[in-house]
């Protein structure tokens, strides 16, 4: 409650000082920045106390009760903090306040801007408070006596990955907030220039890589605990963590169009705002129940407390690009088609269209329901098979965009910068045929071998930029080529590490064009029994249980060889835990880098259950193909988004103090 | 009529024959059909999983879907009669996508019109930018056009070794 009314404070106060320019107002606007940085104590200090509670078993407080047990690990007593609806608005909270907390100490920057960005904050935060204090009380007393001990966690969430992707993409979501206030209280106040992006430009890509490893944990997390052999299922709220990155994405592609010709001002506003939004969106879909999801942990009715909301900042938003339109225009034109400008605007499109896709189908039940009167289920093959050719459009321009100058490009750098990258990726996709994929055999072949040679495409790209650049410094400087391209990143580090991140995203579609060569086999397995499933061999060595204070299991002894030898042995598992009563499997992987470095493959294994009649355990063996290279390509992603935070270096000066030019590639330009 | 016992020993013979090859040229539970119809079909069970990947053992529906689907793929029924079969047993939901008829249809047309719209949205806008006029300059500043610019260019490439 002393949070709702200081972040209301700094709402109310930070909103007058506004209007006028005298001292008094400079004052007021004073007390209400103040007020954003003790929100932030009092939401600390709200979350402390609930995270206290539950390692203290504090029974009495319903969220507690519901969403620990006095057996479970500290580290899930830690997690219990966004485990349940209530827990999870208040960690909401405690982000936004933090990210406030930081905006707030650095006003000095810009004062006037920071504080319309911090009053737009406020606003945000003023929500979330009233739902934390009205609608979901994480503090919510146990009716009647104190119970024992408590519910437990949700077993799905009890696991090493659950204490770390929500924050990550808690963190992603709410971040966005802050170039979202930014770009709308620059629109308010009419800011002149693009200062206003360059102060965000680093707020939004620590923010969009917080989303990223969001999602690819949450991914992860699927393929490691729900047990199908998958990690992306098209789930309604799967589905809500990856719209805001798409348009997340698609903002910082085309924010470099404003920064560096003045361009796409409106449509930069637009992509903000919505990327916002959708984040909104995002967690109204995991709380309230409207759409049917295994991730929808809780279910309520403040559903209509976010529909609101929803419906008030795209109001104000809408209200504020229209009125103040005439102060986003643009200030070049376009020079040619054959441009990074087009490059930039075609990539954002379809990024949109991948976008409204997605949103169309996790929405089209609900206007089903409306028109048709019953729902029908949109499920992966209509998002496979209308998302999947789009995104592999954008591979393509993945690989085509940064090849393309600024303004212009003429055929003859087109010719000599495409050469080496479309030979190597058209030598991926004869290889791929030489090794026995039938690409006209069917369709999922087909999109696996074309998104093979567009990644190999977009990689070779990277290539031969890195390759390109660096033997100019080399040929400058005396260096080693290595070395050149170090410095290379570090003179230009915005431009190495996007194309780092490029990279990293090809791998990742690496990994995912190995699907339609998964193979699975189930069979009850007793002693010594076998299944051959690929080069491996799996014998059941043997199966046992075992007990602990919070869950029991059971387990089954894999012994894998490949080639005669034995490679490894597995465990694969299925726990009872006692608190809730809930039964969870966890399956086993083993990812085979060192038998195959490039065509890894995971050997995933699922203790299904048991055979009543037999005893037995039914395992169920999976054989993916290229899936850790989605993993890596993540981490990539991460290193690469490192890279293009850090500060460019200082031009690097040659033995005899002649500056070395920048390496002025025709495709050159961030 | 007398059936003699050598010719019904035959038809027997024949019967169980004609039986045993209907039951291996019949569905499997890896035949291709199966696995292709499994696919389009979601388990009912509210697991939210395709009806092959739900991975409940004892799981009452799926592995009740399941034989229903093996059964009428050995009935030999069309893939668009056993879907519908399943869809009046189980409702709409039970199909995993939107089918591409009547108000389901636009599920999958409303994308690709956006993309057309959005492609056209982007064709005018590009038109536009290009016929623009240029913003002034300031005197004397004369931006480089045509083989001036290639010059340029060809000279800039020269210098950095590109």
């Amino acid at each position: 409650m002393a949070a709702l009314v200081l972040s209301g404070y700094c709402f109310l106060a930070g909103l007058l000082a506004l209007f006028h320019r005298d001292a008094a107002s400079a004052r007021l606007g004073e007390t209400a920045r103040r007020a954003g940085i003790a929100t932030f104590a009092a939401v600390l200090l709200a979350a402390i106390v609930l995270v206290v509670a539950a390692f203290n078993d504090d029974f009495s407080i319903a969220y507690i009760f519901h969403h620990s047990n006095r057996d479970l690990p500290a580290a899930y007593k830690f997690a219990v903090l966004w485990s349940g609806q209530e827990g999870s608005l208040l960690f909401w909270s405690l982000l936004l306040a933090g990210y406030g907390f930081i905006l707030r100490l650095r006003y000095k920057t810009d004062q006037r801007l920071f504080a319309y960005a911090s009053m737009i904050i406020a606003s945000v935060q003023v929500f979330f408070l009233l739902i934390l204090n009205f609608a979901a009380h994480p503090f919510a007393v146990m009716e009647g006596a104190v119970p024992g001990d408590g519910a437990g966690l949700n077993p799905l969430l009890q696991y090493p990955e659950m204490v770390i992707h929500p924050p990550m993409l808690y963190l992603g979501y709410v971040g966005f907030t802050v170039p979202f206030a930014f770009a709308l209280g620059a629109l308010i106040m009419k800011y002149p220039g693009e200062k206003w992006i360059q102060i965000t430009r680093r707020w939004t890509m620590v923010t969009w890589c917080f989303l990223t490893v969001g999602v690819f944990l949450g991914a992860h997390w699927a393929y490691a605990v729900l047990g199908w052999g998958g990690y992306w299922g098209w789930d309604p709220v799967e589905n809500a963590s990856l719209m805001p990155w798409l348009t997340g994405t698609a903002f910082l592609h085309s924010v470099m169009m404003q920064e560096k010709r003045g361009m796409l001002k409106v449509w930069n506003m637009a992509l903000i705002f919505a990327t916002f939004l959708l984040s909104m969106l995002g967690t109204f879909l995991t709380r309230s129940g409207v759409i049917s999801s295994v991730h929808a942990f809780a279910q309520s009715s403040i559903g209509t407390w976010f529909l609101v909301f929803i419906g008030l900042t795209l109001a104000v938003c809408s209200f504020f690009l229209v009125a103040n339109r005439s102060h986003l225009k643009s200030e070049h034109k376009l020079e040619s088609l054959a441009s990074r400008e087009s490059s930039f605007l075609f990539n954002n499109l379809l990024l949109l269209v991948v976008c409204f896709t997605i949103l169309w189908g996790t929405f089209f039940p609900i206007l089903s329901d409306f028109v048709q009167g019953h729902k029908v289920t949109v499920g992966p093959p209509f998002f496979n098979r209308v998302a999947v050719p789009v995104a592999l459009l954008l591979m393509l321009l993945t690989a085509v965009g940064p090849l393309l100058a600024w303004r212009k490009t003429s055929l003859e750098s087109i010719k000599r910068n495409f050469l080496f990258p479309l030979i190597g990726s058209v030598a991926v996709g004869g290889m791929m045929i030489l090794f026995g994929v039938r690409p006209w055999e069917d369709p999922s072949y087909f999109y696996a071998t074309v998104a093979a040679v567009l990644s190999a495409l977009v990689i070779f790209t990277v290539i031969s930029e890195f390759l390109r650049g660096g033997r100019v410094i080399a040929g400058k400087t005396q260096q080693n080529l290595v070395s050149a391209m170090i410095q290379l990143c570090h003179r230009n580090t915005r431009r190495y590490g996007g194309y780092i991140v490029h990279f990293g995203v090809a791998l990742v579609v690496i990994g995912i064009l190995g699907t339609p060569f998964n193979k699975e086999v189930e069979k009850e397995m007793g002693f010594g029994d076998k299944i051959k499933i690929g080069p491996y061999t799996l014998v059941c060595q043997s199966y046992t249980q075992d007990d602990n204070p919070n869950y029991g299991n059971e387990w089954a002894i894999i012994n894998v060889f490949r080639g005669g030898k034995q490679i490894t042995t597995m465990y694969p598992e299925r726990r009872f835990y006692k608190a809730s009563g809930q039964p969870q499997t966890l399956p086993r992987i083993y990812p085979s880098f060192r038998e195959d470095l490039f065509l890894v493959t995971d050997v995933y294994l699922v203790y299904e259950g048991k055979n009543e009649t037999t005893g037995r355990p039914i395992i169920k063996a999976h054989l993916n193909p290229l899936v850790p290279w989605i993993w890596i390509g993540l981490i990539i992603m991460v290193f690469g988004t490192i890279i293009a935070l850090v500060p460019n270096a200082a031009a690097v000066r040659v033995a005899v103090t002649t500056p070395v030019r920048e390496p002025a590639h025709v495709g050159a330009g961030d | 009529m007398k059936l003699c016992p050598m010719s019904a020993c035959r038809w027997l013979q024949a019967t169980a024959l004609a039986l045993a090859v209907l039951a291996f040229v019949g569905a499997s539970d890896d035949s291709p059909r199966f696995k292709d119809l499994g696919h389009r079909m979601m388990c009912t069970c509210g697991c939210g999983q395709i009806l092959l990947e739900c991975n409940h053992v004892g799981c009452q529906s799926s592995t009740k879907m399941r034989d229903e689907l093996l059964a009428a793929l050995d009935k030999g029924d069309n893939d668009d009669l056993i879907l519908q079969g399943f869809v009046q047993n189980y409702g709409p939901t039970v199909i995993a996508a939107p089918t591409a008829s009547g108000f389901n249809s636009i599920a999958w047309i409303m994308p690709f019109v956006v993309l057309a719209l959005g492609i056209a949205f982007a064709v005018h806008i590009v038109r536009s930018w290009k016929n623009r006029p240029e913003p002034a300059l300031a005197d004397g500043i004369v931006i480089p056009q045509g083989s001036e610019l290639d010059e340029f260019r060809r000279k800039a490439r020269k210098e950095t070794g590109l």
